[in-house]
């Protein structure tokens, strides 16, 4: 096996970047004219790197699959923004963040990228707020900050409930700065279908024009990928449902390895699915756990009864429920993070205790919370004798303040009201801490291509705190991308325009064009949803929550069988040159039916738990942990890289060690 | 689209100011033929310092007949600019289910105003203008070889309201106008940019929109039965 | 629940469309409105027939791509919320269901109900920005406090999800209020200031050239926008409109 080379440069943690930075080559202002570089996907990180890249002088086309750029799933993300600004005095500090980060992605991250993460946060709050994001403010206008996640300081910025939004106008601003002085060439309603390769660096794309159907060559010295995560492999999902996997595995298929893909993160705070006609999940933001309190009923009587209609939650009552997490982490309770809150509610539904007819629903009840601030708003307002129905009042409005938002999305999609009755949810697939394996410089294995934001596996581990997605794509594309690019293209100051009329554009064209005619011609019976959600199946109930040898196996030989069914039996109506929206679901699910094969593979591979990866194989047998996820570091501190050589199944592992020079490895416990 | 060097925003500034115009203009207008039914003496004295002021006569009613035809020639044209902004329309709407039926017909009760000022210029401008300058009698008497006849304001006024048919039409024309008014008062203001005192300004409009119109019909209904 | 539904159906941008009435049957209230149409779908496909082409992506009301004109209104009958959040407990058993394209000369239809708002980007691109470079030396994010009021009107203003249900609901296809959200959004920071003038003119401008209609102030957009963007909003940039030119 070979060993893949991080690039990580020497000398002291904190100094790295700087050092490195200061080092690395740069390219003049009159040769960036001549250099020419696309970016696949227009969210948080492919929004921030291209009216970067557009403002130092690069020529950059911009590619989305949405009708407009602002459209990019980043801006569904609600809950804030992290970073080590210590505006509350709190002691954070860019160690602390760091730290954090590594500790919450359970010691699966590369330590220099992390810190590095940590350092530029600052000046990703720095640069928001000078673009004109509105972020919460005091009453002295000062910025507002709020705790996330379980961390022990107040240092996540947040726009309401709609920060990802804000920070993607804000990049979007940007870019529009940039299509306005002509500098980004926008392509919207484009989907990359292959990456061109010409002496083995990264030339070009092939892309489809999703209104004309029609294949369009585009080049350039560097290919940047963002374009997210995969976690409509489950079908169901808190993503778009346009998000796809087709960029990041076509540029796999082409040399780039796949670096962890088995490390999904199952946010525990969604909407419970409804039915079998369900399309996608909503997510409710993390903050609900601040004040609400997760509990199944004690009894599996009770549970039937709530079930048919013939008890309702509230008639139970305080010792005939099971605050399971309160029970089982006294020391975090309703706070421990993403993965463990998850994990806890599937054990309790997978033991009969679901609250909802599919048998998959925990209850978040806000009863306590409203009590609580009730309790305290009298004492405020000095009314010592406020009957029930007074405190019940006052605690009410201070909840709908803090969290109105989300309770009157949570009405509407489930028609109860959640200040009467306690709000249903369960985990579901949220982000993916896998993906494109880069080194140092966010370059992938393939010279020339890069990948940033979600699309890549760098900063997040087994495991991504809450407030840390944003940050990682802002930071990718406004603080790092653009400086170690430059570093590369320096050397390609004299090469000129790439012509798009070489035999590498051609052959990848066509077998663009191969597949897209293989698809509309096979004549099958069955909509493409039908393997997708086949497949959802099989990756949510194998490969999901929690993970076992037997299953896994059983996983790769049904998705290896669907993936054939699909090849004989898809359906896709219509033709290539025209809009047609089941073809360009069709070439993501043939995507997703390779990397889910690859996915389960991945956590076969990896016999240890570790952050969302939890395999029933180890868990700690003895002591107060246990039942609780075991970590292997011995064998296990590594990033699995996977080399493409035609099937999933015959993927090449390569290890990179991780080494922690600044963090000493424990064991989580958050009893 | 259009070639106009005023923007979108420049056109309806200028169709709310020339509405503040418009209904100054409404309210001075009251309130002199609000004195006819206090004291006829007192509604001829002003009827002839109006008719015969020269700043009154040469710059104010220029700009009122300014003011009104740009009113009215800016109101089509946005109309029609509106209308080919969506050349296919939809099969099945239901605006009434976010905007009132006033706001949206606008130009429907501005062409019923129009109408009506057409046949009020005929009444009372046409003939003002005829006696004044083409006749050259600016004594403003029923009979300008006697000066003791007294002025003819009052009696055409009181006149004109004897025939029911004008003073229906007449009622007609002003609840109309009452319509105009209760969007155009509070839109005229938000088209200047004024958000502040919303709900006053609304308020107060809709009032205006009532008090003024009302008043109109008032002085026409209590001219038809008192004579 | 079993209902009539009533499409444009339009090959292309260039090919004339129709209304086609479909029904569909075993609809329960708990669906969303594009779940219902991802139903009709399926049978579309199962038939041989060409599925309804229409946007959405986020499907949680937040990417603004949903775009549909139900039963009369954009985004139908259900307030505050975009065709994506639209729930099927929203219609009776038996009813007739009209869905339209978003329609305005400024947004061409593309297929059925796919339209393009390429004009809204176009308008972004004159001035919805502040000119500042990605340097990581901007002054800190704290050294110039911002009155909450005013960060919370600009945060209120800047909601707006671009979907164009302003423009598909006004009487005169006007894109007054989404204009508006941005340059408030900006005219109410201080950061803003700076390029205010051009600012309101450039995307005023670009406005017009677009093609949309006059605002009359009906207050139409307001009701159906979404994100509760306010009439305020369009005072506002009038206000900012007369600074700039005066």
């Amino acid at each position: 096996m070979s060993t893949l080379d991080s690039k990580v440069p020497g000398g002291p943690l904190k100094d790295k970047w700087t050092t490195y930075k200061d080092k690395i080559d740069l390219v003049n202002p009159a040769n960036k004219r001549k250099i020419d570089i696309i970016v696949i996907g227009t969210g948080l990180a492919g929004g921030s790197a291209s009216a970067t890249l557009a403002e130092q002088g690069y020529n950059v086309k911009a590619f989305c699959y949405q009708d407009s750029p602002r459209r990019a799933h980043s801006i569904a993300a609600q809950g804030g923004i992290n970073a080590a600004k210590n505006y509350q005095g709190d002691g954070d500090s860019n160690y602390r963040l760091f730290y954090d980060t590594v500790k919450g992605g359970d010691y699966r991250s590369r330590e220099a990228n992390v810190y590095r993460l940590a350092e530029v946060s600052s000046n990703i709050i720095d640069q928001c707020v000078a673009q004109g994001v509105p972020f919460a403010r005091d009453y002295g206008g000062l910025l507002d900050n709020r705790s996330f996640g379980g961390v022990l300081v107040s240092r996540t910025f947040y726009a309401k409930g709609q920060t990802g939004q804000q920070l993607l106008l804000g990049a979007y601003s940007a870019m529009n700065r940039q299509i306005a002085r002509g500098k980004i060439e926008m392509y919207n309603r484009h989907e990359m279908l292959d990456i061109v390769k010409v002496d083995g660096k990264a030339r070009g794309i092939i892309a489809r024009n999703l209104i004309t159907g029609e294949l369009e060559r585009h080049s350039a010295h560097a290919v940047v990928i963002a374009s997210g995560g995969y976690g409509n492999l489950y079908f169901l999902s808190t993503n778009a449902m346009g998000s796809n996997v087709t960029a990041a595995w076509k540029t796999h298929k082409k040399g780039a390895y796949f670096a962890n893909p088995c490390f999904t993160q199952i946010h525990p705070t969604c909407i419970p699915r409804s039915g079998d006609y369900q399309s996608k999940l909503t997510l409710m933001s993390e903050s609900l756990r601040n004040d609400g309190r997760i509990w199944v009923p004690a009894k599996l009587e009770d549970v039937k009864a709530i079930r048919e209609g013939k008890k309702k939650p509230t008639d139970l009552s305080e010792d005939e429920r099971d605050y399971y997490l309160e029970r089982r982490y006294p020391a975090f309770g309703n706070l421990v993070p993403r993965d463990v809150a998850s994990r806890a509610a599937k054990e309790r539904c997978d033991a009969g205790f679901g609250v909802n007819k599919t048998g998959e629903a925990v209850y978040l009840d806000f009863k306590s919370a409203i009590e609580r601030y009730g309790k305290e708003q009298a004492k405020i307002h000095n009314e010592e004798n406020a009957s029930a129905q007074r405190i019940y009042d006052l605690g009410k409005d201070i909840v709908e303040a803090k969290y109105g938002n989300l309770f009157q999305m949570y009405e509407k999609i489930v028609d109860e009201d959640p200040y009467k009755t306690p709000m249903m949810i369960y985990p579901a697939t949220h982000y993916t801490m896998g993906g494109l394996w880069v080194d140092y410089n966010l370059m992938t294995t393939v010279k020339g291509c890069y990948a940033i934001g979600e699309a890549n596996f760098s900063d997040h581990g087994a495991n991504r705190l809450g407030a840390s997605a944003l940050m990682q794509g802002l930071a990718d594309g406004y603080f790092v991308l653009p400086y170690t690019i430059g570093d590369y293209l320096s050397h390609d100051i004299r090469t000129g325009a790439i012509p798009t009329d070489t035999t590498a554009f051609e052959e990848a064209e066509n077998s663009v064009k191969d597949t897209l005619d293989k698809l509309v011609n096979t004549g099958g019976t069955k909509a493409v949803d039908y393997f997708h959600k086949k497949l959802g199946n099989i990756i949510w109930n194998k490969v999901g929550m929690s993970r076992n040898e037997t299953g896994l196996k059983e996983a790769i030989a049904e998705i290896q069988e669907l993936r054939a069914d699909f090849w004989k039996n898809v359906r896709v109506p219509g033709g290539t040159h025209e809009v047609n929206r089941e073809l360009e679901k069709a070439g993501r699910v043939a995507d997703f039916l390779e990397l889910g094969e690859l996915f389960a593979k991945d956590a076969l591979t990896r016999e240890e738990s570790c952050g969302g990866h939890f395999r029933e194989e180890s868990v700690e047998i003895d002591g107060p942990q246990k039942g609780e996820a075991k970590r292997d570091d011995e064998n296990y501190t590594f990033v699995s890289a996977w080399e493409y050589k035609g099937l999933p199944s015959d993927a090449v592992l390569h290890k990179e060690e991780l080494k922690y020079e600044n963090i000493e490895l424990k064991q989580r416990s958050y009893k | 689209m259009s070639k106009s060097k005023f923007t979108t925003i420049g056109r309806k500034i200028l169709m709310a100011l020339s509405g503040f115009f418009l209904m100054f203009f409404l309210l001075q207008h009251l309130t002199i033929n609000m004195l006819s039914v206090v004291s006829p003496d007192m509604f001829n004295e002003v009827s002839q310092f109006m008719g015969t002021n020269p700043v009154v006569q040469f710059a104010l009613q220029p700009v009122l007949i300014f003011a009104v035809f740009f009113h009215f020639i800016m109101g089509i044209v946005l109309e029609l600019q509106n209308r080919s902004a969506r050349s296919v329309k939809y099969a099945y709407s239901k605006p009434g289910t976010n905007s009132s039926w006033i706001s949206r017909n606008m130009i429907v009760t501005g062409l019923v105003v129009l109408a009506f000022l057409g046949l009020h210029f005929y009444d009372f401008w046409v003939h003002e203008m005829t006696v004044k300058y083409a006749g050259g009698d600016m004594t403003g008497l029923i009979n300008p070889n006697d000066p003791n006849s007294g002025y003819r304001y009052y009696e055409e006024l009181v006149m004109k309201f004897e025939d029911p048919i004008r003073v229906i039409i007449y009622i007609i024309s002003f609840v109309l106008l009452a319509l105009h008014l209760m969007h155009g008062f509070q839109s005229s203001f938000q088209s200047v940019g004024v958000s502040k005192g919303k709900n006053f300004i609304k308020k107060f409009g809709n009032a205006f929109a009532i008090v003024v119109p009302l008043g109109f019909i008032f002085i026409a209904i209590y001219h038809h039965l008192q004579h | 629940m079993n209902l009539t539904l009533k499409i444009w159906r339009q090959k292309d941008a260039k090919s004339p469309g129709k209304m086609v009435t479909y029904p569909i049957s075993n609809i329960e209230g708990h669906m969303s409105f594009l779940e219902m149409m991802d139903i009709l779908n399926d049978e579309l496909i199962e038939k041989g027939e060409e599925p309804v082409a229409f946007d959405h992506d986020c499907r949680e009301g937040i990417c603004g791509m949903c775009s549909m004109y139900i039963n009369g209104e954009a985004h139908g009958p259900d307030r505050r919320v975009t065709t994506c959040q639209l729930h099927m407990r929203m219609f009776k058993d038996g009813e007739t269901i009209h869905i339209e394209p978003f329609r305005a000369n400024s947004f061409p239809v593309v297929k059925d109900l796919m339209v393009d708002r390429g004009a809204f980007d176009r308008i972004q691109q004159a001035g919805g920005y502040i000119s500042v470079n990605t340097s990581g030396n901007t002054q800190d994010a704290n050294s110039l406090p911002i009155p909450k009021a005013d960060a919370d009107l600009a945060m209120d203003a800047a909601t707006c999800i671009g979907c164009g249900a302003c423009v598909a609901t006004c009487k005169n296809s006007s894109a007054m209020l989404f204009v508006s959200a941005k340059v408030s959004q900006y005219a109410l920071l201080p950061q803003g200031q700076v390029e205010a003038k051009d600012r309101v003119i450039n995307m005023v401008n670009q406005m017009d050239i677009e093609g949309f209609g006059n605002c009359t102030n009906t207050g139409a957009c307001e009701v159906e926008c979404p994100k509760g963007i306010s009439l305020d909003n369009i005072a506002r940039m009038n206000r900012e409109l007369i600074k700039a030119k005066a």
